[in-house]
């Protein structure tokens, strides 16, 4: 007992630790700032295209979320970070994982607002073409918003998935959280430090999560 | 005002409109009837390009609405149309309803297009449920301000789709008084339904269409008396029934 609690709940060590897995904390976060808005309007545009008139865009939209849905986010930014070098492209290891998770969950993102689109009704079109707004002001400001509104919870729980992902960036030695805390523990031969990161994800995801389970309740009665 | 000419439409091999004459004159509310399917809707679809006619033309005050130079979100401003299922925006109360379209297409103020609004909604007696979202309105109201919703931006023809059929008598009663009010104000309404007391209570002219043809057209005395085409009078009192 007093082993474990050694290993994993040291608390001397998770203090040592403290400023290394705070500041990870802050390029986790930085991340999240990049990707979700990106991630958020690339997914709108993705979903608007799918429902465009050009069958050729449609056809190129629903391969290209096939595949990036297909393919695991981590390979696809080993590919980025290890490929792109080949074409001649060098990027910084966050300018890397902020693409692959871009593309990773614009498809994501973009699924969610497709299902939002479709569920509004289509008189609601016809009632704000009917006052002579165009096709662009009645997405705007008649459609969009019921859309966003009926895939909140959807949106909401993509965007944890989002924040787990940063993650992953710990294979191209971007030093996000979960990198540092396991710098500490390759340091200091004790799990503690990744304990301290867990505890740090769970305080601020669990809040999410049950806001998301509410607002589920609340728009499913 | 409104003069449609041999208006033709065609679901893929269906004809449903098969060459439609219709003037409607300033000031005058022409009543649709007619058995389900016969291209009441349709008809009235065509009046503002919700549906794209086949062939046939339509003018609206001398504007050729089929022309492709014609600006179809300026028409469609002045043919205001209001629905059977309301198509209120749910996410928005009865004002911002009104408001929308005065803020975007007409580009108002906030404060005037409040002005206007409010004003609309008192026409059809909401102005006390202006900040109510649609969820919080019955059937009646809810379509009441549909109609502010158009009569808003100043139409030049109201078309309305079977505005009372979604709702029970009590309710459909305080949506037709408000279309009678509109009427006496010299509103041009075209209007498909089955409230044939309305009709004859407020229309110039009954059209009776059956199969994508209108069948007869004239006043409701003649229309609802002796003189009916026997299609009319079988369709009528088959509705009594
Ligand atoms: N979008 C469409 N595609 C194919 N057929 C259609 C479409 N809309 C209407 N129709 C057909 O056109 C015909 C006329 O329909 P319409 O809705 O105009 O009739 P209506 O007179 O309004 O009937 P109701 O009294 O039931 O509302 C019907 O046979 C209908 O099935
Ligand atoms: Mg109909």
């Amino acid at each position: 007992m007093d082993a474990i609690l050694q290993q994993f709940f040291n608390l001397d060590i998770m203090a040592q630790a403290a400023p290394l897995v705070f500041r990870g904390l802050g390029m986790t976060l930085l991340v999240c700032c990049a990707v979700i808005p990106l991630g958020l309007v690339g997914g709108l545009l993705v979903a608007l295209g799918s429902r465009s008139h050009s069958r050729l865009l449609r056809g190129l939209l629903a391969g290209l979320i096939d595949l990036l849905r297909a393919l695991p986010p981590l390979v696809l930014l080993i590919a980025i970070s290890a490929g792109l070098p080949f074409a001649g492209i060098r990027l910084s290891p966050f300018a890397c994982v902020t693409l692959a998770l871009f593309l990773n969950t614009s498809a994501y993102y973009g699924e969610v607002y497709r299902a939002g689109l479709e569920s509004v009704p289509h008189g609601q079109w016809e009632a704000a073409r009917c006052t002579g707004m165009t096709a662009w002001q009645t997405l705007v400001h008649v459609v969009i918003p019921q859309a966003v509104r009926n895939v909140l919870p959807d949106l909401v729980s993509n965007t944890v998935e989002v924040v787990k992902l940063t993650s992953l960036a710990s294979v191209v030695a971007l030093p996000e959280m979960l990198y540092s805390a396991d710098m500490a523990r390759s340091v200091t031969f004790n799990s503690s430090p990744i304990v301290l990161a867990a505890l740090i994800y769970l305080a601020l995801l669990w809040p999410v999560v049950r806001l998301m389970s509410r607002l589920e309740h609340r728009l499913g009665t | 005002m409104l003069d449609i000419r041999a208006l033709r439409k065609t679901f893929g091999a269906v004809e449903v409109l098969k060459g439609i004459d219709l003037k409607v004159a300033r000031q005058e509310l022409v009543f649709i009837i007619g058995p389900s399917g016969s291209g009441k809707s349709t008809l009235l679809r065509c009046m503002n390009r919700l549906e794209e006619p086949s062939d046939g033309s339509i003018f609206v005050d001398g504007v050729d609405l089929l022309s492709p130079k014609t600006d179809i979100n300026l028409m469609r401003r002045k043919l205001g149309m209001v629905f059977q299922s309301f198509n209120l925006y749910p996410h928005k109360n009865a004002l911002g309803n009104v408001t929308l379209a005065l803020r975007k297409v007409l580009r108002k103020s906030a404060a005037e297009a409040e002005a206007i609004a409010m004003a609309a909604l008192d026409r059809v007696g909401l102005k006390e449920k202006a900040g109510n979202f649609p969820s919080q309105l019955s059937g009646g109201q809810q379509q009441r301000v549909a109609i502010a919703r158009a009569i808003a931006l100043e139409p030049t023809v109201l078309l309305f789709d079977e505005p009372t059929s979604a709702l029970d008598p009590e309710l459909a009663g305080s949506v037709l008084a408000a279309m009678g009010d509109l009427k006496k104000a010299g509103m041009t309404m075209v209007v498909v339904s089955h409230e044939m007391r309305f009709a004859r209570d407020f229309a110039d002219r009954v059209v009776f269409m059956e199969n994508g043809e209108v069948v007869q057209d004239g006043p409701p005395a003649v229309l609802f008396g002796p003189d009916a085409h026997p299609r009319v009078k079988a369709f009528l009192s088959e509705l009594s029934h």
